[in-house]
């Protein structure tokens, strides 16, 4: 097919030789393709991110042009016993999640890797949760939650761990508990099947030199496929961590932030304050005031990442 | 290969994945169970006697219908699947050809952009929403498909350019050097002979994209307003809650149906998805 395309191509190359072809030239080629990419970008990335940062420093709100107030909604954050739990919810959140994340993935890619019937099949399946819009799935954990007709209350009941009905989603450390459980559930299957595939670049025949040479499952895990992993693990980590962190879809259907905002995010306080409350400055200081924290973040992580790809 | 006695196969593998399974799965069994159960025994105290919460013996179709009847849920796909595959056929042109100047043109500044590209990669929806919702509606494209369609791709193009580099660099620049002796353009070779090498990626980069644009959610929250226009997800939450009442069976129905195309357009392309997926992480 390449053969067929490039000979009756070159008949009308010939005809055209003469002409002024601009796109020859390497650079003008490259600026040419990017330009789509630039563009929309700028409209929908970096213009917005200049805008909210001008928003921020205004008292903008919907439907009343702001004036310029300086660092007063930053300042007003920092005395808010609001944000400063959103800023704690909002880490324990993530690192919670992350932990478990990380060693439930990293198991379920290890049971994955060994041969079996069904194993396609099985992978297809494991991927759901993350494939399924997190809106849909998360309202059948909300229904699963339900204070009165929960199913896992049920299942707890019947098993014996319980007496009395579990209210889930009234109290603000189980509301928590339940929000983390409905994140691991829904990152388990990407750091799963993202390690998988970092495993499969690993060779077989240094675990069997190892095994030969004496060393136990155990210390071939962490001698062996732990270090090799180690690069693939902390980019999964890294995207990770930055979606965890700024999440909003799972909070906003389980509890909307509540009980008495004992499960509020950045994203879920700024929804409430730009969209709910009509206070857009404020709103766009509280997502904005993400954006250093995963900077941090991004920036640790990626060097990190260069020193462990260098060794 | 799983070596050693029985009963460490099935301590160290069967049962671990088996509980792997039921915790990843049951959700969607218990979506599927609600959809056809009849609310006399979806609303039963969950100490009744007789309560077999796992199956029932008295399905019905009435919460689909009332989807459709009371609802404009068939209008909500309609929106959704309009807007995912608009956003992805945007976002795969942009990719497709960001990545192939990133990954196989000399030109100054290609480095930084390539980061630059990486690093919106990086940036969350709910960074940019509340000043983007203000931005949309200068534009007037507050309450239309238009909306999403353009503000998509921003999250969708940086992940498309990432993935097709992958590709691009993989392909022999000795492939190209050909088609240009044979008189090829720099367009011409690529257009016709590198581009159709990397059609699996293209496909991988297309189905994960839809995938995400499918889940998109907070976006459309902020962005649509009057109910034909809004998409599944958006639709479920604002239409079928009044108040502090939800409607059990419509939701877990909607849920259910709702997934039911990106399930579908998953299935066919599972390994290419993988593929993205696994290539997105490796770079």
């Amino acid at each position: 097919m390449a053969v067929a395309a490039s000979t009756s191509t070159s008949e009308r190359v010939i005809v055209a030789k003469a002409k002024w072809r601009p796109l020859e030239n390497e650079r003008n080629l490259a600026w040419l393709l990017l330009l789509p990419t630039m563009v929309l970008l700028g409209l929908f990335i970096a213009y917005p991110f200049m805008r909210g940062l001008l928003l921020s420093v205004t008292d903008t709100r919907v439907g009343i042009p702001g004036e310029f107030v300086g660092l007063a909604n930053f300042r007003r954050l920092a005395s808010d016993p609001i944000f400063h739990a959103v800023v704690w919810n909002t880490c324990w959140y993530t690192l919670v999640t992350t932990i478990f994340k990380l060693g439930l993935g990293l198991w379920l890619a290890l049971l994955l890797n060994r041969s079996f019937k069904f194993k396609a099949f099985t992978r297809a399946f494991i991927l759901l949760p993350f494939i399924i819009p997190t809106v849909l799935s998360t309202f059948a954990w909300k229904w699963m939650f339900d204070p009165t007709f929960s199913v896992l209350n049920w299942m707890l009941y019947q098993t014996g761990i319980i007496r009395v009905a579990i209210n889930w989603l009234g109290d603000g450390d189980l509301a928590m508990l339940s929000i983390i459980i409905v994140n691991i559930w829904r990152g388990v299957p990407f750091f799963a099947i993202s390690l998988l595939a970092g495993l499969q670049t690993i060779s077989p025949d240094l675990n069997e030199a190892a095994a030969i040479d004496g060393a136990r499952p155990l210390q071939r895990f962490w001698y062996i496929t732990w270090p090799l992993l180690l690069p693939v693990t902390m980019v999964v980590m890294l995207f990770s961590v930055i979606q965890t962190f700024a999440d909003f879809q799972i909070v906003y259907v389980m509890t909307g932030g509540g009980p008495a905002n004992a499960t509020h995010l950045f994203a879920t306080y700024a929804y409430q304050l730009g969209v709910g409350t009509g206070l857009l400055s404020q709103g766009a200081a509280v997502s904005l005031a993400m954006f250093p924290i995963l900077l941090l973040i991004v920036i640790v992580q990626l060097l990190y990442i260069r020193r462990v790809e260098v060794r | 290969m799983i070596e050693g006695a029985v009963w460490r196969r099935w301590v160290f593998f069967y049962i671990p994945l088996t509980l792997f399974l039921i915790f990843l799965l049951f959700p969607f069994y218990w979506m599927l169970i609600t959809t056809f159960r009849p609310d006399g025994e979806l609303y039963r105290p969950w100490r009744a006697a007789n309560y077999t919460p796992f199956w029932t013996w008295n399905p019905t179709l009435d919460h689909i219908a009332y989807l459709f009847r009371e609802t404009m849920f068939a209008t909500w796909l309609w929106n959704t699947m309009f807007i995912a595959i608009a956003s992805t056929i945007i976002s795969l042109i942009c990719g497709v050809f960001a990545g192939y100047a990133l990954a196989r043109l000399n030109f100054p500044f290609a480095g930084s952009l390539g980061t630059g590209i990486f690093i919106t990669y990086l940036v969350p929806q709910t960074l940019l929403f509340i000043p983007l919702s203000e931005i949309i509606r200068n534009y007037k494209l507050g309450d239309t498909p238009w909306s999403l369609i353009l503000t998509y791709p921003t999250f969708l193009i940086p992940f498309c350019t990432w993935l097709m580099m992958g590709y691009f660099k993989a392909v022999p620049k000795e492939l190209e050097e050909c088609a240009r002796i044979d008189g090829a353009s720099r367009w011409q070779a690529m257009l016709y002979i590198i581009i159709p090498v990397a059609i699996p990626g293209i496909l991988s980069a297309g189905i994960f994209a839809f995938t995400l644009s499918w889940n998109e959610f907070i976006y459309a929250l902020v962005f649509l307003s009057s109910p034909e226009q809004k998409t599944v997800p958006v639709g479920v939450v604002s239409e079928l809650i009044r108040g502090d009442v939800f409607f059990w069976g419509p939701l877990m129905a909607g849920a259910l149906l709702g997934s039911i195309p990106v399930a579908i357009a998953y299935s066919f392309f599972v390994e290419h998805y993988v593929s993205g997926l696994t290539g997105s992480v490796k770079g």
